[in-house]
């Protein structure tokens, strides 16, 4: 089986007057179809520089990316990335800002707008089309900034603390139902977060990274056996604490 | 939201618009009583009407130069000069920002020069342009430009840096051209910035043209007031400086309007 995401021995420094930052050590790892992998680890571990090298946004300083068994170079409308915050456009109506990454790869086409109309639809959005986004409540936003992401159908989505913006409970929520989104949509998924439980409660497997340099510290299967796992369902397991805890001695987190 | 309206919150919304109408009688006592104040100290000849003119005066001046129509050739020459540089003024600023955003070698090169020329004294070119260009509007025209473009540049070059990274960076995970960039993001999040630029050029560009006037024109407002101040005709300054003070004041409140229509619209 060809792996959704293939990442081979990434190492990337970053170039000062300074001096050089070792920011990424020889990452590698796979990403299945379908499948929803967390990476988590301390701030300034670079992690979200490995998912801009996954988005083919920044060049690794070695090693390399393959999507589907392609080898990666610059962006891939394979895959759809999602940033910390929902950077809606309040210059554009909520229809506008869904349809951006449309009109930027010149991609109109009736059938695009029909399947944007059905997401809309879908999710719950079509009464808010010609709102800006100012009107509409966090989590909605979250969500239309998903839809604006499969709008140009990508089989990977990249979510790079997408969630951190948001208050606790609206997070909760908004985790629940991004999460439904992406597994009805059949996508294949890499959330990067500092948050725990957060990438316990969505993820299959989790990658526990070390402070910078960057390096794979543990690889973690999560498995709860419950039915239609959910975030929220994933959180009441009895499961979650001996994971919790797993995660969190190895992240080793000081004071 | 729709729900039925308070009692408290009518109250609310009445002592809300009263405030609203008393400053707005304010406002206009003010003005009214400014000029009553004057025409008073000027009858009872507490103050020099020949030196300080008198509302009263002005208005003759005033009936007096819309009758010979002369009134109307100087307004139209201020106003189409002014308008005239206010456009290339602007449009030339916008059009160097967007260059120096596009290349960044190129913006660090001119900054040094763009900063001497934004301290320099525009005025002092007149002369200069004067010379290369004769004396009429054409050497006004190009004062008035050399007065508004530099801080229009610095301005919306400004204005495109603080473009949030974060939203360069989503059109850029879809794969955007530097040109799409600009259209999609810097041009539309700058507005603001932009429209600031607009309403400070507006005050600017009426500088330049009456200095310009001040040193060369045969006509204009610029032209009244120097005249009337050589011929110690302060009726024909003071009239000039109201009729440009409400000019401006229109062009302001049109810019300003535009703003709001465009920003409604998109």
């Amino acid at each position: 089986m060809v792996s959704a995401v293939k990442v081979e021995n990434i190492s990337k420094t970053y170039h000062t007057v300074g001096g050089e930052i070792a920011a990424l050590e020889n990452i590698s790892f796979d990403v299945f179809q379908g499948e929803f992998v967390g990476i988590v680890g301390p701030s300034g571990c670079g992690k979200s520089t490995l998912l801009s090298i996954i988005a083919g946004l920044l060049e690794p300083s070695s090693g390399q990316i393959s999507i589907f068994g392609e080898k990666l170079s610059g962006v891939n409308p394979k895959i759809g990335y999602m940033l910390q915050r929902d950077s809606l456009f309040e210059w554009r109506t909520i229809y506008k800002n869904v349809i951006l990454g449309l009109e930027i790869q010149n991609q109109l086409t009736q059938d695009r707008k029909q399947h944007v109309e059905y997401l809309i639809k879908k999710y719950g959005l079509e009464n808010f089309k010609n709102h800006h986004p100012s009107q509409l409540s966090g989590g909605m936003r979250q969500r239309a900034a998903l839809i604006r992401t499969l709008a140009v159908d990508p089989d990977i989505l990249l979510l790079d603390e997408a969630f951190s913006a948001l208050d606790y409970q609206t997070r909760l929520a908004v985790n629940d139902d991004i999460y439904k989104i992406i597994k009805t949509e059949g996508k294949t998924a890499i959330i990067v977060t500092h948050d725990i439980s957060e990438a316990i409660s969505m993820s299959e497997r989790l990658y526990v990274m070390s402070k910078r340099p960057g390096k794979i510290k543990m690889q973690l299967d999560v498995n709860f056996d419950i039915e239609d796992r959910t975030p929220l369902s994933s959180r009441e397991a009895p499961l979650f604490r001996q994971y919790f805890n797993q995660v969190w001695k190895e992240l080793d987190v000081h004071v | 939201m729709y729900e039925e309206v308070s009692i408290e919150q009518k109250k609310y919304l009445h002592k809300l618009k009263t405030k609203k109408r008393l400053i707005i009688v304010l406002q206009i006592f003010l003005l009214i009583s400014i000029f009553v104040v004057w025409e008073v100290l000027t009858r009872l000849n507490l103050i020099d009407p020949f030196i300080f003119s008198s509302p009263s005066r002005m208005v003759n001046t005033f009936l007096r130069l819309s009758k010979d129509g002369s009134l109307f050739v100087h307004v139209w020459t201020t106003l189409w000069e002014t308008m005239v540089g206010f456009l290339l003024g602007t449009v030339f600023g916008i059009i160097i920002a967007i260059i120096l955003w596009l290349s960044e070698t190129c913006s660090k090169v001119l900054e040094p020069y763009l900063v001497v020329m934004n301290a320099l004294p525009k005025i002092a070119l007149g002369p200069v342009f004067i010379v290369w260009m004769g004396a009429g509007s054409v050497a006004i025209i190009t004062i008035t430009i050399a007065v508004s473009l530099i801080v229009t540049v610095l301005e919306v070059y400004t204005g495109f840096l603080e473009t949030d990274a974060e939203k360069i960076r989503l059109v850029q995970s879809f794969d955007a051209s530097k040109k799409q960039i600009l259209t999609k993001v810097v041009l539309p999040s700058s507005f603001p910035v932009i429209m600031n630029a607009l309403k400070v050029n507006v005050g600017l560009s009426w500088v330049g043209v009456i200095v310009g006037e001040f040193l060369v024109s045969k006509a204009g407002l610029g032209y009244l007031i120097v005249y009337g101040g050589q011929v110690f005709q302060l009726d024909l300054v003071m009239t000039s400086v109201v009729v440009l003070a409400v000019l401006a004041a229109f062009m302001y409140f049109g810019v300003q309007t535009l703003g709001k229509w465009i920003s409604k619209k998109y």
